[in-house]
């Protein structure tokens, strides 16, 4: 147990370790950032002060070196665009994204699991053939055309709406989002709808299939048999028993909400993380590029790692296996 | 000589083949008919492509000609007639260019890459996945990690920071997706390999005196061949969608090499200007590309489940 355990976290830091030397190699072969960010009557000479600031004229090699030494000293580097420090920068971004995330898994989550229930206890109604066609679309659209359409629909034609930024922020708590007003919830319902989209279907999917596979078990023949309503039988037994898939999912999908959140911020043009690397690959500020991807990466190994483990601790064929 | 002797003795175990292919064909038609909103798909299918790579005869207008383009023919409402003395069905856009020929050439574009990338990435996955599956050993477990690694990452993601490396153009965007489609592949090819490698025939083929990629190929993958073509059908409209995604987001094509996305991209900014033509029409076409494709796959992935038996 104990040398499967050290085995895969010996994986991930090797994997974390080749994907910075990609991640790092890729930024550099995109282009010079200084012809982007400096005037183009610049002298040369400006050019090559620039240039050697940022340590540009060293070989490869060595600027990874110094990169991999500032990050164990906890810098990141500094924007290029900005010119404040990536961490502070990442950081500043950070809140309006996990906002935009959190509401997007609540209505997902509010929306998914009742349609999928209803979907699943009656398979053949009209109901239910509508949910699982929506959730199709909901996998299948494009996230960014649903976006333009909310756009155009609320807030273009109708004006319910504003057609994007953040809305005005509250402090609660000693908390400060934009969830503490009347005015960010009308900003953020938009994006965060737009976002929970594709959750929204995946989640319908398990949630029937869970529904349908568990109406046929005898556990539910039984709990009928006693004379117990259809109500009480499928929100206090079956949705207990089909709730394991559906977190262990939700779990999973924490870390491509965060990827699909780049498309819905930049329809949006909210001001999260997301649109931050947009911009930042749009405008070549190399840092923040180079920071955000190591972090995701870091984010998705340890995210598999934490599954790896946990199925480990529960399945001992896994472990014996050696983890091939 | 003996190779032939070989394939014989190869040939006479070789799994189920009975029927012979043209029925298997008609039997899978019969099968696929069942269902009218696929066939419906695939006649919609067939429709887009006729007109999308009929582009040149069909469409009113060379959209990218700049010669035959009128600056006065700027945002013509739909259904008014320009200088060029037809009616532009679906409107103009910001340099006078009539919206329907721009979507024809503009589904051209994302069919190319749509259909190629997913044609390399089949391949692409093929080959690893089989190698994985029939070596074993170290070389299944490195390949097999490194393709479960890339599945856990959004193909959004990968394809994104893939085209900002690799710069603009359809080439690299095709690259790119290739790269961030080619695991699903790996994925299914390996897992169904794993299956039928375990099974007599492919034991009897292993003991003659075939080559290696003999068995690999002529009798292993046409057995695995189901579960991908189904992968297939649904990664060709998810390239389609991604590609438009990615220049949308101003990192795939430019309008001067036109794509549903690029033509939704720039319709957007002229959103709030009441010109919604611009952005509703290619973004229909996208989204009615997308739908069809995935309403195919799902039918065939119906017709081959094994457990839908006959």
């Amino acid at each position: 147990m104990l040398s499967y355990f050290i085995t895969r976290i010996a994986q991930a830091i090797v994997v974390v370790f080749a994907m910075s030397v990609i991640v790092f190699v890729g930024v550099f072969a995109i282009g010079n950032p200084i012809d982007v960010m400096i005037d183009p009557g610049a002298t040369q000479a400006i050019r090559e002060k620039l240039i050697a600031q940022y340590g540009l004229d060293q070989p490869l090699v060595v600027q990874y070196w110094t990169f991999l030494r500032n990050v164990f000293a906890g810098d990141l580097g500094t924007s290029m665009v900005y010119n404040i420090p990536v961490v502070d920068l990442v950081f500043s971004r950070f809140p309006a994204t996990l906002e935009l995330v959190a509401v997007s898994v609540l209505i997902a989550v509010g929306v998914g699991i009742p349609a999928g229930l209803w979907a699943g206890y009656r398979p053949d109604s009209f109901g239910a053939k509508l949910v699982m066609a929506l959730s199709v679309l909901g996998f299948s659209v494009p996230t960014f055309w649903i976006g333009m359409l909310l756009i155009m629909g609320f807030a273009v034609e109708l004006g319910w709406l504003p057609s994007g930024g953040r809305g005005d922020e509250a402090t609660f708590l000693g908390v400060s989002s934009s969830l503490f007003t009347l005015d960010g919830w009308s900003h953020v319902i938009m994006p965060a709808i737009n976002l929970s989209l594709f959750k929204m279907g995946l989640m319908i999917r398990l949630t029937r299939a869970g529904m349908v596979e568990a109406m046929g078990t005898d556990y539910v023949k039984f709990a009928r048999a006693q004379g117990l309503p259809d109500r009480q039988i499928v929100f206090s037994h079956i949705l207990r028993n089909i709730s394991i898939p559906i977190v262990t999912v939700l779990g999973l999908e924490l870390g491509s909400t965060l990827a699909f959140a780049v498309v819905t911020e930049s329809v949006f043009n909210w001001p999260g993380v997301g649109k931050l690397i947009i911009d930042s690959i749009l405008q070549l500020d190399r840092p923040v590029m180079v920071s955000y991807l190591i972090m995701v990466v870091i984010l998705f190994v340890l995210i598999n790692l934490v599954v790896d483990l946990v199925y480990a601790r529960l399945d001992p064929r896994v472990r014996l296996k050696g983890g091939a | 000589m003996s190779e032939i002797i070989a394939e014989n003795i190869a040939a006479v175990p070789s799994a189920p083949p009975v029927e012979t292919r043209a029925k298997r064909l008609r039997n899978f038609w019969s099968d696929f008919r069942e269902s009218w909103v696929a066939v419906g798909a695939l006649t919609v299918i067939a429709v887009l492509l006729f007109l999308s790579f009929g582009a040149p005869l069909v469409s009113p207008q060379d959209p990218y000609d700049m010669a035959m383009l009128d600056w006065l023919d700027a945002f013509l409402r739909p259904g008014t007639e320009g200088s060029g003395g037809y009616t532009h069905l679906l409107g103009t856009d910001n340099a006078g260019r009539d919206m329907l020929s721009a979507i024809f050439y503009g589904l051209r574009t994302s069919f190319v890459i749509g259909l190629s990338a997913g044609a390399c990435a089949l391949l692409v996955g093929i080959v690893v996945g089989l190698t994985a599956a029939y070596f074993g050993g170290r070389i299944e477990a490195l390949l097999m990690r490194i393709v479960d690694l890339q599945l856990s990452m959004p193909a959004i993601l990968l394809a994104l920071v893939l085209v900002a490396m690799l710069g603009q153009g359809i080439g690299q965007i095709i690259l790119a997706l290739v790269v961030a489609q080619y695991a699903y592949f790996a994925r299914t090819t390996h897992g169904a390999a794993k299956v039928e490698r375990g099974k007599d025939y492919i034991e009897a083929a292993r003991s003659t005196p075939l080559p290696t990629h003999r068995v690999l190929f002529k009798h292993l993958l046409p057995n695995v061949l189901p579960p991908l073509i189904v992968v297939a059908t649904v990664q060709v409209a998810s390239a389609i969608a991604l590609e438009a995604t990615l220049s949308f987001l101003g990192v795939g094509l430019p309008l001067t090499e036109p794509s549903l996305g690029s033509l939704i991209s720039n319709g957007f900014k002229y959103i709030h200007s009441d010109r919604y033509w611009l952005s509703i029409y290619p973004g229909l076409a996208l989204m009615v590309t997308v739908v069809a494709i995935n309403l195919v796959g799902d039918q065939v992935r119906k017709v081959l489940d094994p457990r839908n038996s006959r």
